[in-house]
């Protein structure tokens, strides 16, 4: 009886591992069974939430989108219509393209998800709920989503087929290129922290590093759409364009893997980036709560905490996927190559000069208001840099190049200025101003 | 420590087992009557023409070359980052000129429009 | 003893694809054992404690010199259609000089690590290291990198190097202004 009561406080303590050692001992081959448990755990709960992410980003859609989104399948709300995709999926054919390299055809829906996988390894989710908590685990991470991008070009290349292909390289190329900034992002944490230990940077938050670093958090966020192909960097499955990407031929339940691979990553980099910049599972020491007989029921709060922070920074991935339209292929890259990888090396750079001269002494609120000022001043120059650059760029296209010119796409702009049309919005000739003496959308960046 | 990676190996051992459930279950559950129309590939609804092997921009190429010598940049910088707080003045120096010679790297990349999508 | 179970498994893993990387007349499958016998070489940089090195060896070769390799493959047309087989009039000379060189690094090897008398092993015992060096061994080199004392100016040279990779690979693959119209 009294190890049933202990067994069920270890649950609701999240310190399973801690009661199978108190109740048998503790030895490799127990040590060995508790890793695997992790691992069995760790995975299913992995696969598991897909059902319900895909649910709550369809639903979240379908309301930005003023619609309903799933309504019929399980009450109300469509609960269970990612359990009939699923079973759906299930019962497709399997069809095997002909002329596809039977290695690389089959071996990428089921790498792409072990990759997807592996980088939880790492990821805390409470004090002390955390696959490994390796001393290099940014690293690891980086490592490992890097070594998947690989899985595309088998995808790519062993379908036979142009288009998977051309989306293949396509999605390598937006992913490797997206990497750098987001190594060089990720850096400023590691910086802050001094440990590459994600547990340890979480430990050195006791102001989270969105407000040390936001410029660098900021970055980040942009590479992780880029990463897991999100709109609107969601040019490598564009329908419209290349079918769907590196994945067309794929169908049935391999064709799920890449789905569910999707969503796993896109989770992970929301609870990546609560961990980097949100100070992961922390909650004003709470997390770190023991009740008197022993359990550290404070996980229970860090591991609510945790999830909280990881499905706000999830619902702006959805939000943004609402918003935003799909950008060019062209505007990808140079948005990366001359826009974001500048930016990070300066940030790196400056990061790197500035936390060495802060005195050591200094407390850490000081501390975070030296690095906020850096970064709101670098975001400044930043901007005035786009704008110059944007100016120049409208001011080449009016100056009389033709068609495309400004004249062009405003014909009426010579009536006057944007700030005349403010001022006198009721006048007579200027009564469709507001649009016409509009800026140009410019892309400054190109 | 070896211990940590012990976690890591039995996750490299176990995962295969978690995606390839599903890819079973759906070859057991789903049917299984192929035909040569059927596996064709798709191209939007005609038989494929020529093929696969279609020759691809330099551009993607070049595009992996920069990134190879960024990730190397990043590996180096990493430890540093990590050892960051014992590191200092000069190091910093170091560090900081290293960066700017990758930056230059770029620089230069970028002015011979190398970056440049066309 | 699962130390050694484990090197025996990467070692054949290793081992093994990279005769296939030689061996497979597909280009894109001898990328692919290339890519293989790289992750066999990182779990061994693991099993020898330096678990940066073997993320290194995933991030690099794997995330980036490997599709290097794949890009370059399929920038070259036609290329994978070959049918003739790698092995050539060469083979028998290849083997002898193998199993030359391997003859060679086993006497060296023997010569400057011999057997401790009555063990089968090189070393008597395993080194005693301390685990705080391990733990840090990360830190360390990075300290060791641009510290005045350590390897800083290799380090820098190393950031010299790849510039000129950098700027000399756009050199020879990228046209001079004029050019451009034959690409």
């Amino acid at each position: 009886m009294s190890t049933i009561i202990d067994l069920l406080k270890s649950l609701l303590s999240l310190s399973l591992g801690d009661f199978i050692r108190r109740t048998f001992g503790t030895s490799p081959g127990i040590e060995l069974l508790i890793d695997i448990g992790g691992v069995v755990i760790l995975s299913t709960f992995c696969l598991l939430i897909v059902i319900f992410l895909i649910w709550l980003e369809r639903k979240l859609i379908a309301r930005m989108q003023d619609r309903i989104g799933p309504n019929r399948v399980g009450g109300r709300y469509g609960a269970l219509q990612t359990v009939a995709d699923v079973v759906k999926l299930l019962s497709k054919e399997i069809i095997h393209p002909s002329g596809a390299d039977w290695i690389s055809y089959n071996a990428a829906p089921i790498l792409t998800v072990i990759a997807a996988l592996l980088v939880w390894a790492v990821m805390p989710f409470a004090p002390g709920v955390i696959g490994v908590d390796l001393n290099i685990g940014v690293f690891y991470v980086m490592a490992i989503s890097s070594a998947s991008v690989m899985v595309l070009l088998l995808a790519g290349w062993g379908s036979n087929n142009k288009y998977a292909l051309l989306g293949a390289f396509r999605a390598v190329a937006q992913m490797v290129s997206y990497e750098v900034p987001m190594i060089l992002a990720l850096l400023v944490p590691v910086i802050l922290a001094r440990t590459m230990s994600t547990d340890g940077i979480i430990a050195a938050q006791s102001i989270p590093f969105l407000l040390f670093a936001p410029v660098s958090a900021l970055i980040f966020y942009i590479s992780s759409l880029a990463e897991t192909g999100r709109t609107p960097f969601d040019l490598l499955e564009a329908e419209s364009e290349i079918v769907a990407g590196f994945h067309i031929e794929y169908g049935g339940m391999k064709f799920g893997m890449f789905f569910l691979a999707e969503f796993v990553n896109t989770l992970f980099w929301s609870g990546m980036f609560a961990t980097l910049y949100l100070g992961g599972y922390r909650f004003f020491g709470l997390e770190n709560w023991v009740s008197a007989d022993g359990y550290p029921y404070g996980r229970m709060i860090g591991l609510i905490v945790f999830f909280i922070k990881t499905f706000s920074v999830y619902f702006v991935y959805v939000w943004i996927r609402g918003t935003l339209p799909r950008v060019r292929v062209d505007q990808i890259l140079n948005y990366n190559w001359k826009f974001l990888v500048p930016l990070s090396l300066v940030l790196i750079f400056f990061v790197a000069l500035i936390d060495k001269l802060i005195p050591a002494g200094t407390g850490p609120a000081a501390r975070m208001s030296i690095h906020l000022a850096l970064n709101l001043l670098l975001a400044f120059l930043t901007l005035e840099v786009l704008r110059r650059r944007g100016r120049q760029f409208r001011e080449s296209l009016s100056g009389g190049d033709g068609p495309g010119g400004r004249e062009a796409l405003f014909p009426d702009d010579d009536h006057g200025h944007g700030s005349d049309a403010h001022e006198a919005p009721a006048h007579d000739d200027h009564g469709d101003m507001p649009l016409g003496s509009r800026e140009p959308i410019a892309v400054p960046i190109h | 420590m070896l211990a940590d990676w012990q976690y890591i190996a039995i996750f490299v051992a176990l995962s295969p087992i978690f995606p390839l459930a599903p890819v079973v279950l759906n070859r057991l559950l789903g049917p299984h009557r192929p035909n040569p129309v059927k596996q064709q590939t798709y191209e939007c609804g005609i038989e494929t023409v020529g093929d696969t092997w279609i020759q691809f921009k330099i551009q993607y190429y070049i595009y992996a070359l920069v990134f190879v010598v960024f990730d190397i940049e990043a590996v180096f910088l990493f430890p540093i980052a990590a050892a960051y707080g014992q590191l200092d003045l000069f190091a910093i120096a170091a560090t900081v000129l290293f960066i700017f010679l990758l930056a230059d790297g770029l620089i230069y990349a970028w002015s011979r429009g190398v970056l440049e999508w066309v | 003893m699962s130390q050694q179970i484990v090197f025996f498994i990467l070692a054949a893993i290793t081992l093994t694809s990279a005769i296939a990387v030689v061996a497979l007349r597909n280009l894109f499958h001898a990328a692919l054992a290339l890519m293989a016998s790289f992750l066999g070489v990182a779990g061994i940089y693991i099993l020898l404690e330096a678990g940066f090195l073997g993320m290194a060896q995933l991030l690099v070769y794997i995330g980036a010199i490997s599709i290097l390799i794949i890009f370059a493959v399929m920038m070259t047309r036609r290329m994978m259609q070959t049918r003739e087989t790698p092995f050539n009039s060469q083979v028998v000379a290849a083997l002898i000089g193998t199993l030359l060189s391997f003859a060679v690094l086993v006497v060296v090897i023997g010569q400057l690590y011999p057997l401790v008398p009555g063990t089968d092993t090189m070393l008597g015992s395993a080194p005693a290291v301390d685990p705080a060096i391990i733990e840090n061994s990360t830190a360390r080199m990075g300290l060791s990198f641009v510290s005045a004392d350590g390897y800083v100016l290799p380090f820098e040279a190393a950031s010299v190097l790849l510039l000129a990779a950098l700027v000399g690979s756009i050199i020879i693959a990228w046209p001079r202004s004029g050019e451009e119209e034959n690409l």
